[in-house]
């Protein structure tokens, strides 16, 4: 097709070079007018819509587009093709909630409008005025939409546009989610197979504690929120703490985690400023004790909010890396490219994940090598606290690592441990700025950070991960909705007989078939992934349950609970040094902690890899990268046709299969022996005809580039890349045989 | 374990000491020849050669070499950057250093070959307390530094003056140590590449293409193969006449031709085109051949690696680049690649920035201020270019720098790389290695300054570094492309200044054939066929015909840690996925076995009963190639 620049009146004729030729804009004058209409989600009620607006392709520089209708519904904002798009029936890895023309509302991140050339931010105000000719959408999950509104008749294009900028930007009530209006049935694929714990029963507690082999104490006395309602339903404590009905529900050391030796990670919120400071003094001191009591009398405490980059900081560090991957256009992506490697360290991002690392690195080391407790402290424990105490725990435990360990790891710290997802992730749109924070992002960034590193460690893929940050602004789930527990227990109720008495079902998140079919799941699973190899255990002293933590270090001997007499002495001495200390930095260790974590990390790496003991990331500089598949999977220009990780783990899904075909047939043949079945639920590798995977990008299983030949992308604007400046560019190559240039 | 121990006493006579290897139980006789003229003017009396099997590969290969010991110095630390200071016993052979230290758990070692250094030098004067302390600096990005105690004595002292020597041979007027490695292997690696063989491969001579005999005694340019592929409308003659008007002679001959467009990848130097805009008709009509060669494409381009300002700035100095007044259909693009200066300097920096420790909080821009990725991305940016203007465009190019030596033969081979799937294989590899970097004359001894202790000369220059480079980002973008797995190029790095190998020695074909250093020497493929498991990417998939576009956006280039950072401990690779598929297929080979034994034993039992059903549900199994 021919690009041609055509200009003429406003209102019917482009005013930019277009991708269309003279004849199809007849067709359109001359309209088949079939109506089409997006297939409604069960409980979706369309807005507005609008036809035709023209959404431009990305593939390339040139203003390209496809015609076709926009629509506005209280779940998404849609936009169906004229055209009829082949595509979406060949692909293997689709979200049954949206495709790719879907933006869910709460996926909205910014909507520009291009008001005679200029780019504005659109706010609440700017709407009551008039429309822009092209409207941008930068989405949460880095997409980036374009839609020109000339084509369409002027009170539709106002219609469209002021009805998207209303559902997307301004500030609405929890109820208006489209989560509460989503009436799709709740599959029954969910309880058939693994469940992930979603810790919202005092038996998972128990069950998590037995597993760990705690010695804590299940508090059920919040069952309705009777001590407090920023507190978990269910939560356990130390044994030793007492009185749990003071300070408004705060200041509670609240059980993580139980390392093999006994020693325990256990979080906690401040105690309220308000009491007197004697009063203040007193009960952070009842808290270490108990904390102490918990194994051997020991125990650390460390301020997050002393140590790592508050809530804020870590929004606008966010807030600046995000923008490098929401590209325009060509012209901007090469342009930033030149200066790729110092805009991304000025924004901090990586560096925040780095600390956060680093600091669940120091907490592993104490529980690790020193076998001492840990109690770490923040204004509300919800935040900087759910990110270190679930790292700590991959690291430690490989059951974790495990795809559903992973999602139970995510039920007990943030779920059930309250964190407030629905101000941090700003799902209402809020004006109030101070509490959004992607918080839950930057924990599933450190996690893709060791997923990377140790690949075969984990069961999930980072493609599992990527879907999983994505799936955070899907208005569709519960499990991302609320600010705590009781939050989410007084809505629920309040929303249940709306729904015409019959039961709110909001699916959670875990519930995978809500988006994909089984066969896209398996993208979930890592092909890489070294599975326990079973004969080790009977190399072990005692045979474990499944899912029973493996002794992390089989170097550190184990030791047994000590009896409390022995220590009485020693207990009392510390006890007083614990009443000195208030809650600050680590004691007793003058050196930086992270020169002292790297001694730590060398003699870990003496060590042979043990992909089911203790993982440690390397956090040195070029050691902490970008989330490639995440940030980069929407930007054609970086597309790799025919490469990228697909390449291998398309090769080893086919490998993987192939096995696994040997091993039945192994299994049908040998009947008569009792080979023991796999645990591991069968996953089917076969899912991409191999030949194929030459031609696949490397954004798989994302974006696809479609249609587009199999043309290299040639940069742009490569002069201005390198200002070498030194007299060096100018010297001759045979710099003994010329004379130098003056 | 397989450690044999040779040590003897001798003063300066023919020593001979057998030993017998535990690992291979194969008797290993040494004889140790000591020159009867003194080299150093110092008692050297101790032979102290540790055989060790199980390092490294290398070691493997020098089990029956004489490596002469020159010095040992007992009581060294080596300050190292990571672990701080070790002590142990230095020795320094003619070949290699060897520092062992004793008195640390695990066995820390460092082995490394002396072709290695560029630079040893004493550091500060002798101390109050007599230490000697002296740094060696070393091409393969990183620095050592060794503290002597008791520098009165003067066996120790020589350490250091055996270094200067044995590093430096070229500076000594010795040879280098590749000549006197006589290692035997099963392959011959100087027979890799046959250029007529190479040519032939790609159809040629065909109709419009024939291979010129003219430059047969390297009279017509120097530093050019002996086998030219030229189009067949222009004589030899012509060639002559066209030679005077290309810097160096290096005339526009034929790297490579598209199977199916026919479109060529031609390479040259510049044109001597000058400030007065010289023309010579003979070279038009050359390059108007080169464009009638192709039907496809009406066109010819024209690509000048350098920025244009450098372009015309070489206008100055004689060279120039072509005009496209002269030179009809003709289009001309700057590829802005720097030149080896600015690659020089880039690579110090690197240097800098990644050694001996990283500054994490700015490691990023620090990154960034080498420009280091950069280049590699004008480097990929200009080859994909040529690719796609070949294989998109069906059009030919030509490809020139100034001297044609450096960053043509980058973005010829890079290209070719892009363009041929055979140049992505083990062998193939090789043969793009002779064709473009070593039969076109890339000055490799200038470059690298084999044994030459002028570490300052402004003649060196990462260029091949740069281009292994580029080569590994291709095989991160696509890792099944490529037969060869990163070791292959790690190891390639490493012998190209190890000087065991005779392969990157001299400036050209001619030099050596003059130097008979294929006679003399070994060549590095010798020693990389004989062993080819160890440099196989068990991921490679082979598609014939299939075009590889990488992306050169620099969010997809990475530093190559594992080359660049492999002396930081803490950056020690992880499990590469490559050995985890090599399980896989261990693991399917032994199942396979057992499904095949399973088999046979059924279809015995079928004969004698036969009552059996035919058909076997095994069949069903696709066939498995192996790929190992």
């Amino acid at each position: 097709m021919l690009s041609l620049g055509s200009v003429g009146a406003k209102s019917t004729k482009p005013s930019f070079v277009s991708y269309v030729t003279p004849e199809e804009i007849k067709l359109e004058k001359e309209p088949p007018k079939i109506e089409k209409h997006p297939d409604l989600l069960p409980g979706e009620v369309e807005f507005c819509c609008a036809n035709p607006i023209l959404k431009y392709t990305q593939d390339d520089m040139s203003q390209r587009g496809i015609f076709g209708t926009l629509f506005c519904t209280n779940f998404r904002v849609t936009f169906i093709s004229d055209e009829k798009s082949q595509e979406e029936t060949t692909k293997t890895f689709k979200n049954k909630l949206y495709g790719e023309n879907d933006i869910p509302l709460m996926c909205v991140d910014h909507i520009y409008g291009v008001y005679d050339e200029k780019k504005k931010l659109i706010t609440g105000g700017l709407v009551k005025n008039k429309y822009p000719s092209k409207m941008i959408i930068h989405c949460k999950d880095l997409r980036v939409f374009q839609f020109c509104l000339t084509f369409t008749k002027e009170e539709d294009a106002k219609k469209i546009f002021q009805g998207i900028a209303h559902h997307c930007l301004e500030e609405r009530s929890l109820k208006c989610v489209f989560a509460f209006s989503y009436s799709g049935t709740p599959s029954p694929e969910m309880q058939r197979k693994w469940e992930t714990i979603l810790f919202d029963s005092p038996e998972d507690w128990t069950q998590e504690m037995k597993r760990t082999r705690a010695n804590c104490r299940l508090v059920t006395e919040n069952e309705n929120f009777e001590l407090s309602q920023r507190l978990p339903k269910y939560f356990v404590i130390p044994s030793a703490l007492g009185d749990l009905f003071s300070y408004q529900g705060k200041g509670f050391p609240i059980w993580c985690w139980s390392h093999h030796s006994g020693c325990a990670l256990f979080k906690a919120s401040l105690p309220p400023v308000t009491q007197e400071d004697g009063d203040f003094q007193k009960h952070l001191d009842i808290m270490l004790n108990a904390v102490a009591h918990n194994y051997l009398y020991s125990a650390k405490t460390e301020d997050l909010s002393e140590s790592l980059p508050t809530i804020q900081d870590i929004q606008q560090s966010y807030n600046k890396f995000k923008q490098f991957f929401l590209i325009e256009n060509s012209t901007d992506f090469w342009l930033s490219d030149v200066k790729w490697f110092s805009s991304l360290e000025s924004s901090g991002w990586l560096d925040i994940i780095r600390q956060c690392l680093q600091k669940a690195v120091e907490v592993v080391e104490c529980l690790e090598k020193d076998n001492t407790n840990v109690l770490i402290t923040e204004e509300e424990g919800t935040d900087l606290c759910c990110v270190i105490s679930s790292l700590v725990q991959i690291m430690l435990d490989p059951y974790y690592r495990t795809l559903m360990g992973f999602q139970s790891l995510v039920q007990k710290e943030w779920v059930a441990g309250c964190h407030a997802f629905l101000d941090r992730c700003n799902h209402l749109h809020q004006k109030d700025k101070e509490c959004h924070s992607p918080v839950f992002l930057l924990f599933l960034e450190c996690v893709w950070q060791l997923v990377q590193q140790h690949s075969p460690a984990f069961q999930f893929s980072e493609t599992y991960l990527t879907v999983l940050s994505d799936s955070v602004d899907v208005p569709v789930f519960s499990t991302f909705l609320f600010n705590s527990a009781h939050h989410r227990e007084s809505v629920m109720k309040a929303e249940s007989p709306l729904a015409q008495s019959s039961p709110l079902s909001c699916p959670t998140v875990w519930d995978w078939s809500v988006q994909f079919d089984s066969k896209a799941q398996n993208f979930f699973f890592n092909p890489l992934y070294s599975e326990k190899v079973k004969h080790e255990k009977a190399v072990r002293k005692a045979h474990k349950p499944k899912h029973q933590r493996q002794l992390s270090l089989p170097s550190t001997a184990f030791k047994p609970p000590s009896k409390k007499g022995f220590f009485k002495d020693e207990t009392d001495s510390l006890k007083k040094i614990l009443r000195v200390k208030r809650l600050s930095r680590w004691m007793g260790s003058p050196d930086s902690p992270a020169a002292t974590t790297r001694g730590f990390y060398e003699s870990w790496k003496q060590r042979p890899l043990d992909y089911h003991g203790l993982l440690l990331p390397c956090l040195d500089g070029p050691a902490v990268r970008v989330w490639m598949q995440r940030y980069l999977r929407w930007i054609p220009e970086v597309h790799i046709m025919g490469g990228g990780s697909v390449a291998v783990m398309t090769k080893l899904m086919e490998l993987l299969s192939q096995v696994q075909d040997l091993k039945r047939v192994l299994e049908q043949r040998d009947s008569s022996q009792a080979v023991k079945l796999d645990h591991r639920p069968y996953i089917q590798h076969r899912l991409l005809s191999f030949g194929s995977s030459g031609r696949l990008s490397s954004s798989f299983p994302f974006a696809y580039s479609r249609n587009r030949s199999f043309k290299p992308i040639i940069p742009t604007g490569l002069m201005q890349s390198l200002m070498v400046t030194d007299s060096l560019a100018s010297q001759e190559d045979e710099a003994s045989s010329f004379v130098s240039l003056v | 374990m397989g450690r044999a121990r040779v040590e003897g006493l001798s003063s300066c006579a023919l020593i001979s000491c057998s030993s017998v290897c535990r690992s291979t139980k194969t008797p290993v006789k040494a004889n140790f020849l000591f020159c009867q003229r003194n080299w150093f003017r110092i008692p050297v009396f101790v032979v102290l050669y540790y055989i060790d099997f199980c390092t490294s590969s290398i070691l493997m290969v020098l089990k029956y070499v004489f490596i002469v010991c020159v010095s040992t110095a007992k009581d060294v630390t080596y300050i190292c950057p990571f672990v701080g200071p070790v002590r142990g016993s230095l020795t320094v052979t003619n070949y290699r250093l060897f520092f062992r230290c004793t008195d640390r758990e695990p066995v820390f070692g460092l082995d490394l070959p002396l072709g290695v250094l560029s630079r040893v030098e004493k550091i500060g004067a002798a101390t109050s307390r007599g230490d000697v302390s002296y740094g060696l600096a070393c091409k393969d990005m990183r620095n050592l530094r060794f503290v002597h105690k008791e520098p009165e004595d003067s066996l120790k002292k020589s350490v250091f003056e055996v270094l200067m020597k044995f590093a430096f041979p070229v500076s000594n007027n010795m040879s280098l140590f590749a000549f006197e490695y006589k290692q035997v292997f099963p392959e011959n690696g100087w027979r890799v590449y046959d250029p007529l063989a190479e040519y032939k491969r790609q159809g040629l001579p065909k109709e419009s293409w024939r291979i010129s005999k003219v430059n047969d005694h390297y009279e017509l340019c120097d530093s050019y193969p002996a086998a030219l592929v030229v189009p067949v409308t222009i004589t030899d003659e012509e060639l002559r006449r066209i030679s005077s008007f290309r810097a160096k002679g290096r005339i526009p001959v034929l790297s490579w031709i598209h199977p199916e467009s026919q479109a060529a990848v031609v390479r040259a130097s510049q044109p001597m085109v000058g400030q007065n805009g010289r023309r010579c008709k003979e070279d038009e009509k050359l390059l108007q051949a080169i464009m009638d060669a192709n039907a496809q494409s009406h066109k010819i381009f024209i690509f000048d690696a350098r920025p244009s300002v450098n372009a015309a700035a070489n206008k100055m100095k004689g060279g120039g680049y072509e005009s496209e007044d002269a030179y009809q259909n003709a289009e001309l693009v700057f590829l802005d690649i720097h030149n080896i200066h600015v690659m020089r300097e880039s690579q110090r920096k690197l240097k800098e920035v990644v050694y001996p420790n990283i500054e994490d909080s700015h490691w990023l821009s620090n990154l960034e201020s080498t420009h280091w990725l950069e280049h590699i991305k004008l480097i990929l940016a200009g080859a994909l270019r040529i690719a796609d203007k070949v294989e998109s465009g069906k059009t030919s190019v030509v490809v020139h720098c100034s001297d044609g030596w450096d960053r043509t033969p980058q973005l010829t081979s890079l290209a070719l790389i892009m363009l041929d799937s055979h140049y992505r294989t083990i062998r193939g590899f090789q043969i793009l290695l002779e064709k473009e970097w070593l039969s076109f004359g890339h000055r490799f001894q200038q470059r690298v300054g084999h044994g030459d202790k002028n570490h300052t000369d402004a003649d060196r220059s990462p260029i091949f570094l740069q281009f292994i480079d580029c080569v590994w980002q291709m095989t991160r973008q696509f890792p099944a492309a490529f037969e060869f797995n990163e070791y292959f190029l790690i190891t390639i790095l490493d012998q190209l200044y190890s000087c065991l190998f005779g392969t990157f020695l001299c400036n050209s074909e001619q030099q050596r054939l003059k130097e008979e250093v294929p006679k003399h020497t070994v060549s590095l493929w010798s020693f990389v066929n004989s062993q080819l498991e160890e440099f196989v990417n068990p991921l490679y998939v082979h598609y014939p015909s299939h075009v590889l576009f990488p992306t050169v956006g620099i969010r997809h280039l990475q530093l190559w840690v594992t080359y660049y950072i492999r002396w930081n401990p803490r950056m020690r690779p992880q499990e590469p996925v490559h050995q985890r598929y090599k399980e896989l297929l261990a693991k399917r080979a032994e199942l396979q076995k057992r499904v095949e034994e399973l088999q046979r034993e059924a279809a015995n039992r079928t004969a004698s009963s036969s009552s059996e059903r035919a058909g076997s549900p095994t069949r069903s199994i696709t066939p498995v190639q192996t790929f190992v």
